[in-house]
């Protein structure tokens, strides 16, 4: 009897782990980016080592790519260093050999939407990349979590890494999911119910019909949260909906048919035990927003802010302006971002199009829509998603990591209110005292009409 | 090379807040770099630098803070982000040691690759920690203790032995790794069989 995490980890023990040492776990996909890789380069040039598997590593640039280019289509980067950081990118995955989708491909994004489109990431599969958002890869039936450069390093020059088996955690969500709730919403009710650091030690599984009937644009937006609850990774059974999905993909197995027959043993035995289980009630759960400073300061959209204890939590309604017992809609939006790893695919740029089809961004707000993909942009542009989303008021952009992250210029203005589909709220995240507000692509579109927080269902009364 | 770590005293930082991420320990627009050196003047940036470049009064700005090896953080320290920038600051700076009562998974992973000691200790521990900013604690990663001054007492605290051995010894973990290329060689050749590559 064995958990999914339990088959996938033990089929890729090199060395087993013992009380002195950790196992070495191989590694059969690494991604890598502009960010966290050149000084990994830098240490297999000054040992003389080669990339031992370019064959299974895969690069892209997307967290210091500008998202904004000039009128001759150069991209306008934020500064010489961020230009020099993508350039070294470049010039380390051409020294080596690795495949990479820089500026001229039309396959080029957020590492995190670009590898599951290219169908490298599969079921069983263990997958590492120097973020921390890799758990994203989960959502494919694989073990995936974010690691360190210098563990980038040891991928590169080993394709293994030392690690200890974590704990493993069942998330069960019992029941359906109400109408307008989306899987953002799912994923920040179960960070706000095991905290933000509930997860350090496990892996998780989600379990339960929710997880089963979401496509696989819901389940990456799900398993990318994770991190945010302390897990390494987070993963999801792979099913019809995963295979469908991946068929036909550039990197896919040649014999599909066979390779599905080897991942329909990838499940949860039934009667394998996890070290914890936390049940929840779907049927509960309701469009959620954040109002603190990180994603388990999250509450329903239309809800009164809760009571806070403590000193930090205080601390983070300070930073917010806001006050337990006020309504999240009594704040003004200054921007709102839709785009990232968690909500930067297809089906996010729909749900946005479609509360944005017919209205208009409130006239204070500026609102900007990154697609996670050039992919992602290309399919968008030919629904004509974009010029729902200009007609509207709203700008949209080049694929990035973009507001996310904040690192290639695009940012906000001290004290300024973000309603963004990003991950991650905490203080000055998205430029020094920006307040960032975590809600799903569709709450974030009601918000830019509204001109305040609310729900679709808020706009719409 | 990593400087070794076997026993250290020095008084303590304490920065008491709960869940203090790596976008604090240093934020993303610093990490447009291809180097690792020299991070420490942006350990908390934005807690230390004013918008304007001139510094606050924080803390981590006194020469007393400047002068520890041993950053006191509040529950759940190095949350968020994976950036090992977040530890390159932190030991530039000039810190070897980080105690809380949770540390992040990936945070204590970077720290201890770089020679800083990820210290999870008992609550009652830390609780005195807290309560007693710029104490001379001693740590001693070959007995794995941890002692406090006074009427404080003495705390073991977990490190498995592969980290404590990497860091007292200064020794990274790429050289062991190399040393398995032969079974990392063989799990291929059994492997490649059963699983696809991506090309």
């Amino acid at each position: 009897m064995k958990t999914l995490f339990d088959k996938i980890w033990d089929a890729h023990v090199v060395t087993p782990e013992s009380r002195a040492n950790p196992a070495t776990l191989y590694i059969d996909l690494h991604l890598i980016h502009e960010v966290t890789s050149p000084q990994a380069f830098t240490v297999l040039r000054e040992r003389g080592l080669p990339v031992r598997r370019p064959d299974r590593t895969l690069a892209t640039i997307d967290h210091s790519t500008p998202t904004l280019k000039d009128e001759t289509g150069e991209p306008l980067y934020v500064s010489e260093q961020s230009r020099t950081q993508v350039a070294t990118l470049l010039a380390n995955t051409a020294a080596h050999g690795i495949e990479t989708h820089g500026w001229d491909s039309d396959a080029r994004g957020v590492v995190h939407v670009m590898g599951p489109e290219l169908g490298a990431v599969q079921p069983g599969m263990t997958i590492v990349c120097g973020d921390s958002h890799t758990s994203t890869h989960g959502a494919f039936g694989s073990i995936a979590f974010g690691i360190g450069t210098t563990q980038v390093g040891h991928v590169l020059a080993t394709q293994c890494l030392l690690m200890r088996k974590p704990k493993t955690m069942a998330i069960e969500l019992e029941g359906e999911l109400s109408q307008g709730v989306t899987p953002k919403d799912v994923i920040l009710a179960i960070i706000a119910e095991i905290g933000v650091g509930g997860g350090t030690g496990y892996a998780l599984e989600y379990r339960g019909r929710v997880f089963e009937q979401m496509s696989m644009e819901g389940r990456m937006t799900v398993c990318n949260m994770s991190i945010e609850a302390g897990a390494r990774c987070g993963l999801i059974a792979p099913d019809e909906t995963t295979y469908r999905y991946l068929r036909g993909r550039p990197h896919a197995p040649e014999d599909y048919d066979a390779a599905v027959e080897r991942w329909r043993a990838l499940r949860t035995d039934d009667g394998a035990t996890f070290d914890k289980t936390v049940r929840m009630d779907a049927s509960a759960i309701r469009p959620m927003a954040t109002y603190g400073t990180h994603p388990g300061h999250a509450a329903p959209v239309d809800d009164l802010i809760p009571d806070v204890f403590g000193e930090a939590d205080e601390r983070a309604l300070t930073y917010m302006k806001v006050r337990s017992g006020e309504r999240l809609s009594a704040q003004n939006v200054d921007r709102v971002f839709v785009g990232s790893c968690t909500n930067g695919r297809l089906e996010d740029m729909r749900a946005t199009a479609d509360v944005l089809r017919g209205r208009v961004v409130a006239p204070h707000v500026r609102m900007i829509v990154v697609p996670g993909s050039e992919s992602v942009k290309a399919s968008a542009e030919a629904e004509g998603l974009d010029r729902i989303v200009r007609l509207a008021g709203a700008e949209w952009r080049e694929p990035g990591c973009s507001m996310c992250i904040a690192m290639n210029g695009d940012k906000a203005e001290p004290g300024e209110l973000v309603v963004s589909t990003s991950n991650r709220n905490f203080a000055g995240r998205q430029g020094p005292g920006a307040r960032t507000v975590l809600a799903s692509p569709e709450t974030a579109a009601a918000s830019a009409v509204a001109g305040y927080v609310t729900s679709v269902a808020g706009l719409e009364e | 090379m990593i400087e070794p770590l076997t026993t250290l005293t020095s008084r303590t930082v304490v920065l008491p807040t709960e869940n203090i991420d790596t976008d604090q320990i240093i934020p993303a627009r610093f990490l447009s770099v291809t180097t690792r050196d020299g991070l420490g003047v942006h350990a908390f940036n934005d807690w230390r630098w004013a918008a304007d470049g001139s510094p606050t009064d924080h803390l981590l700005n006194t020469p007393d803070a400047q002068a520890s090896r041993i950053l006191v953080g509040g529950h759940n320290f190095g949350c968020g982000s994976s950036r090992e920038h977040a530890p390159w600051a932190l030991s530039d700076y000039g810190f070897r040691v980080v105690i809380s009562s949770e540390i992040a998974d990936i945070f204590r992973s970077n720290a201890v690759k770089n020679g800083l000691l990820p210290i999870v200790i008992d609550p009652r521990a830390h609780r005195w920690l807290l309560d007693h900013p710029g104490a001379e604690v001693t740590v001693d990663l070959g007995a794995r203790q941890i002692r406090l001054p006074g009427n404080g007492g003495t705390y073991d605290f977990e490190v498995d032995d592969f980290s404590r051995h990497c860091l007292m010894q200064g020794v990274d973990e790429l050289g062991y790794l190399e040393q398995q290329s032969d079974a990392i060689a063989a799990f291929e050749t059994r492997k490649e069989d059963s699983s696809s590559r991506i090309r």
